[in-house]
């Protein structure tokens, strides 16, 4: 028996970095007329199903994943979330939900 | 005969032809290395060019890493082969861990695409002892991320082991300062604009050398990197050392200078 996990992975620039995208992001809220929001930090969200036998077969595949590739460990901390049983979340109509 | 240079092809390369350009001018003979090929073809040394392999996604030059090519170049860089990477080729090596750092979005929220000065901190180097003496270098950047990063005890331990090989300079060749002086196109820190690894063998940098070989398109100060490090990769060859992995030593004869 395997089980199908729906995770995401946030991935954020660590504090300290510089984040160019999440200043571009402040510097446009004047032009909107918002006051009172700062300390922007732009992320990266992915997120994914996997097959293994058991919750903690996937959970460690997705920490490796998350380790090694969407997140680059100099520059940027990464917290992985649960989303479900992935039956009812298939990859392939995620995209497409409303 | 001429030493073969590897030139690495990612899907998105697109400094590749003026890689091979630039070689050739040096006198090297370029082979193209297909990103999908574990083989590295018995070359003397390798060049990752500039570009947006795999469209740059996720982050610049981390998906590149894991490509069967990548594999192969890791392994010749731990037996000492020679491995020069130039803007998205230098993000590629520091996403394979290959080389110190990381290239962050430009502080300034810009593509930069224009001409900059870089002086060599060390003139000693395979990449480097061509040039002659220390001076302003002039050529192109083009980038979005290449800004250098890495934290205040990385940067101090580089600059004691004298990794931190360019840094972008004013005309009369003086560091630049940070983000808001202008000699300093990205915001890297310390203005490094390119690094080497411990044991040397393996250099990047954000500047394209490649692009600035022939006085006729308005700069020829990058040859000195360029046939410094087809010079290098020659010797080496000549010398016996192991070259690829799963290659044929090619003999060669060192290639000078211009």
């Amino acid at each position: 028996m395997s089980v199908d996990t729906r995770f995401a992975v946030n991935v954020s620039p660590k504090p300290g970095i510089l984040d160019p995208q999440g200043r571009a992001v402040e510097g446009s809220l004047d032009h909107l007329g918002i006051a009172g929001v700062s300390a922007v930090r732009v992320g990266r969200r992915v997120e994914l199903t996997v097959t293994a036998a058991d919750d903690a077969a996937a959970r460690a595949i997705v920490e490796r994943l998350a380790a090694e590739l969407l997140s680059n460990p100099l520059i940027e901390a990464y917290e992985v979330e649960v989303l479900g049983a992935a039956s009812s979340i298939e990859s392939e109509t995620a995209g497409t939900r409303p | 005969m001429t030493v073969r240079i590897g030139v690495v092809v990612f899907p998105g390369s697109n400094r590749d032809i003026d890689a091979v350009n630039a070689l050739e001018v040096a006198g090297a003979e370029p082979v193209m290395l297909w990103h999908d090929e574990a083989s590295l073809g018995g070359v003397a040394g390798v060049l990752l060019p500039g570009g947006f392999a795999y469209g740059d996604y996720l982050r610049a030059g981390v998906i590149a890493r894991f490509s069967p090519v990548m594999r192969s170049v890791a392994g010749f860089a731990d037996e000492g082969g020679l491995v020069l990477g130039i803007c998205n080729g230098f993000q590629v090596l520091t996403e394979a861990h290959l080389l110190p750092g990381a290239l962050l979005r430009n502080r300034g929220l810009r593509f930069v695409s224009r001409e900059v000065q870089i002086a060599a901190e060390h003139l000693d180097t395979p990449f480097t002892h061509l040039l002659g003496e220390r001076r302003a270098l002039r050529m192109p950047v083009a980038h979005g991320e290449g800004a250098f990063y890495a934290d205040d005890g990385t940067l101090d331990e580089l600059e004691a082991n004298g990794q931190v090989l360019f840094r972008y300079v004013h005309h009369d060749g003086s560091p630049a300062g940070g983000e808001e002086d202008g000699a300093n196109p990205n915001g890297s820190l310390r203005a490094i604009a390119g690094v080497r690894n411990a044991a040397g063998n393996v250099a990047g940098l954000m500047p394209h050398p490649e692009t600035a070989v022939e006085a006729v398109l308005g700069s020829d100060d990058g040859l000195g990197i360029i046939a410094s490090f087809v010079a290098s990769a020659a010797e080496r060859d000549w010398a016996g050392g192991p070259v690829a992995v799963g290659g044929t030593v090619v003999g060669g004869t060192a290639v000078g200078a211009r």
